[in-house]
């Protein structure tokens, strides 16, 4: 399974490295404390441990990015979505009236927490496809954006894209001194079908048993595969899947929520903790891009074509992908009508203009289809939650007694 | 030398059909005659039984529209005259009371208050779309394309154009990538081709096609050569406030023979006005270089406030990616229209990305040629596209060059993100440094080591 052993340009890297500390003998409490602690430690210590250990890393921006090019040349694909930190030196690199996912990630650059080997940013929005350029001003090394299609109603999109992947994939190559290989491709996609599998799995739980699997709980075990080779990934969920099963817990009376505007710009996980003290969210659209695909990917002839086919054809919708097959807020009811839930809670991070465009799509169609919402925005950087915490209860005290 | 001051006609130029006519000063009044001329077109096309298409600054693709027959309507231009003329609030209030937040895009904003009554705008009545057509260039453009298809359930078709990967990476043929991008966008038109048709009911004409991009090509020739006669000293134009008018007409006027034949007289109104060493009506004391969108409430002040000290922009990141890239001069190749088209289209709208995603290199290249002193750099609440990599960029261009800058923040649509009183305070304090920096210099070697 684990395949990483030679052709690094640092040199060889041992076969039995685990970037996360043990952690098979803590209780599933403690486990997902661990996990929780990794995911808000502004040090990556998963990412130090893997380049002292002489490998290389690719940071990629939010939504989506085919990380499987990035494990076949054998280095960590590593997933950057800001965080709750003080972006001293980052904001002065950017006006007001921005997000603050874009001063923070830039901050850890600046800060010299994060090192890496090449930064890919994407058009998701108008800011990301500045990142790049701005990145690349401040940093040592290739920062360039990944232009996925965004007309994905064009018979030549996929086409197109299986190119512009061809072109990562060289770029990667040449940072990383490995060559990637058909063979590789096919051996990541199988690591990455199978992490699909388990991420899906995890999400069956919410939706079929969400007693069982808080909102911040999955959260932090979807966000820790941005950050560790994804082997170890499927690992750790393998591990914590079956012990969520029989987790003794008894279902009360909450309302079922579907929670939408977490696509980029992530809510402090205190958010999530508040928004589970009251209710199921039974689906939501949070780190979508690391379940972009939907199902596994086809590994045939021509592995890149297969990958890049899979963006278009098997992957989820957010409002930062243009596809006419899947309006915005059709995709929403379709969520919550699979998902069960009876209401949603629509937000959009502070600044973020497709977020905040999407909200009035979303809002218009939930009341088409009378379907109680709750609109609220977030800013990966609050730290105070009582007043949300006071609308969203009382928000679903209404729905129960009404 | 103002306007009404202006000597009348040029021997040999186009002018002397209109004896009379003052030469300087000609475009802006004819830039305006034409615009007004072409809001009456727009209002009234519904009545003749002609259908519109709504499209932006950054990809217009009026050159394939045309063939159909389409008016070509730019949601931007229409939002930026509400501003201009003091009704912006109203359309972005109605919008805001529809849903939209405060922090979303103030020309998105006005143009859906615009749909929602009915078109209403101070110039005329502006019609609904029978489709939309937009280039990538700002993501807003899509977004905002959904809002029309949620609202008129009519065609909206993304012509997707890559742009340059990193900083000084833009590829060219020969490329493998270059190759990839070119077969993308050219399928794309192909597709959009049926679209029009489907949508007009007219079959697609070559020939109509070649006719529109020979206008297209005498318009960028002429665009690309108004930009450059402002390295004149003192300038011919202030690309600012000038600037506006004449990108009005490069969007407005774009593959028409009235558009080719109006910036034909341009350059010969600025060539005359270069020769006899005539600028703007202002005295010029100091030559800078604007990046980003202007200030559109308050417009003429916001001019004003560089002017009164002798600050005239001689050049403006605005006119290359307003324009879509037509600064670059590109001119298609007839004998191979679609081709040529797709390649135009590539690398026009590109580069206009280019201008803004990667400003520093562009304003770094104009310091020497233009002979700027400084640089003003106005990113606006409203345009997270152009605003969003100016404060790094000046931090490049302050380290890469030796001109002077200022950061100012407002809005080209909102009022509310608009501190007239703030503005000036930070333009009068830049003006007093470049002052205190030339004194510095003409004292000699060893007062320029104190500068600040």
């Amino acid at each position: 399974m684990r395949l990483r052993a030679t052709g690094r340009r640092g040199g060889e890297m041992d076969v039995n490295l685990r970037v996360l500390d043990p952690y098979q003998e803590l209780s599933l409490k403690e486990a997902f404390a661990f996990c929780r602690d990794l995911v808000e430690d502004p040090d990556f210590p998963t990412v130090r441990r893997w380049r002292q250990a002489g490998g290389k890393v690719v940071g990629h921006f939010q939504v989506y990015f085919p990380e499987e090019i990035v494990h076949a040349a054998e280095a960590l694909p590593f997933k950057v979505r800001g965080a709750p930190v003080e972006a001293r030196q980052g904001e002065s690199h950017f006006g007001s009236g921005l997000c603050s996912i874009l001063k923070t990630s830039l901050e850890f650059i600046l800060s010299d927490r994060l090192r890496l080997d090449m930064f890919v940013s994407h058009p998701i929005c108008d800011s990301a496809r500045n990142l790049a350029a701005v990145w690349g001003r401040n940093a040592d090394y290739p920062c360039e954006i990944l232009y996925l299609p965004q007309n994905a109603n064009s018979l030549h999109a996929s086409a197109y894209l299986r190119g512009e992947y061809a072109r990562v994939a060289r770029e990667v190559e040449s940072v990383t001194g490995q060559e990637i290989s058909d063979d590789a491709l096919r051996r990541s996609l199988g690591v990455f079908n199978e992490n699909r599998r388990l991420l899906r799995e995890l999400y069956a739980i919410k939706r079929e048993t969400p007693w069982l699997l808080a909102v911040d709980e999955a959260y932090v075990l979807v966000a820790v595969g941005g950050m560790i080779p994804r082997e170890e990934h499927n690992e750790l969920l393998s591990w914590f899947l079956p012990q969520i099963r029989s987790r003794e817990a008894t279902p009360q009376d909450r309302m079922r929520l579907v929670l939408e505007g977490g696509f980029c710009e992530q809510p402090p996980l205190d958010l999530l903790n508040t928004i589970a003290k009251f209710s199921y969210v039974v689906d939501d659209d949070l780190l979508i891009g690391l379940r972009w695909i939907t199902s596994d990917v086809p590994v045939g002839d021509d592995p890149l074509a297969d990958l890049a086919e899979a963006y278009l054809e098997r992957s989820s919708y957010s409002p930062v992908q243009h596809d006419l097959r899947k309006p915005k807020e059709k995709m929403l009811m379709e969520r919550i009508r699979k998902a069960g839930a009876g209401a949603a809670i629509i937000s959009a991070a502070k600044m973020c203009e497709p977020g905040l465009d999407e909200v009035v799509a979303y809002v218009k169609a939930l009341e088409e289809e009378n379907i109680p919402y709750f609109v609220s925005e977030f800013e990966e950087r609050m730290t105070n939650f009582d007043n949300m915490q006071m609308q969203l209860e009382t928000f679903i005290e209404n729905l129960v007694f009404a | 030398m103002s306007t009404t001051e202006a000597p009348v006609s040029a021997a040999g130029g186009r002018s002397a059909d209109a004896p009379g006519v003052p030469l300087v000063g000609r475009g802006n009044k004819e830039g305006n005659r034409l615009f007004r001329e072409w809001f009456k077109e727009l209002t009234t096309a519904p009545e003749r039984g002609e259908k519109s298409a709504y499209v932006f600054v950054m990809g217009s693709m009026a050159e394939l529209l045309r063939v159909f027959d389409f008016h070509t309507i730019f949601p931007e231009v229409n939002g930026l005259q509400t501003a201009v003329r003091h009704v912006a609030d109203d359309y972005i209030a109605q919008a805001e009371d529809y849903g939209y937040s405060t922090d979303v895009c103030g020309y998105v904003k006005a143009d859906v208050g615009l749909q929602l009554r009915g078109g209403v705008h101070p110039m005329g009545t502006i019609p609904p779309p029978a489709l939309s057509v937009y280039t990538n260039a700002c993501n807003t453009y899509i977004k905002w394309a959904e809002i029309w298809e949620r609202l008129y359930h009519v065609p909206i078709f993304t012509l997707d154009i890559p742009g340059t990967r990193r900083a000084g990476g833009q590829t060219w043929h020969g490329s493998v990538d270059f190759a990839n991008d070119l077969r993308y966008v050219q399928g794309q038109i192909e597709e959009l081709i049926g679209v029009c048709e489907a949508v007009s009911g007219k079959r697609f004409d070559i020939d109509k096609l070649r006719g529109i991009m020979a206008n297209a090509n005498r318009m960028s020739r002429a665009w690309k050569k108004v930009i450059e006669l402002n390295k004149a000293v003192p300038a011919v134009y202030n690309a600012v406030t000038d600037g506006t008018v004449y990108l009005g007409m490069v969007n407005g006027f774009r593959g028409r023979e009235e558009g080719a034949r109006y910036f034909e007289d341009v350059v010969e109104e600025l060539e005359y006005k270069a020769t006899k060493g005539i600028g703007t009506p202002f005295e010029e004391k100091y030559r800078l270089v604007f990046a980003g969108v202007p200030c559109y409430p308050i417009f003429r002040r916001f001019g004003e406030m560089f002017s009164e000290w002798g600050g005239t922009f001689v050049g403006s990141t605005y006119l290359w990616f307003a324009s879509g890239g037509s600064n670059m001069g590109f001119e298609y190749d007839l004998d191979r229209p679609l081709e040529s088209l797709a390649e135009g289209t590539l690398v026009t709208v590109r580069d206009a990305m280019d201008s803004m995603f990667y400003s520093n290199t562009v304003l770094a290249d104009m310091i020497e040629p233009f002979r700027i002193d400084g640089v003003v750099y106005h990113p606006i609440k409203s345009c997270r596209t152009v605003s969003t990599g100016l404060a790094d960029s000046r931090r490049a261009i302050m380290e890469q060059t030796e001109a002077a800058t200022l950061f100012i923040e407002s809005d080209h649509m909102d009022k509310r993100a608009v501190s007239e009183a703030q503005l000036k305070n930070r333009i009068d304090a830049f003006f007093e440094g470049l002052a205190s920096r030339r004194q510095r210099r003409a004292l000699g070697p060893d007062q320029q080591g104190t500068e600040g």
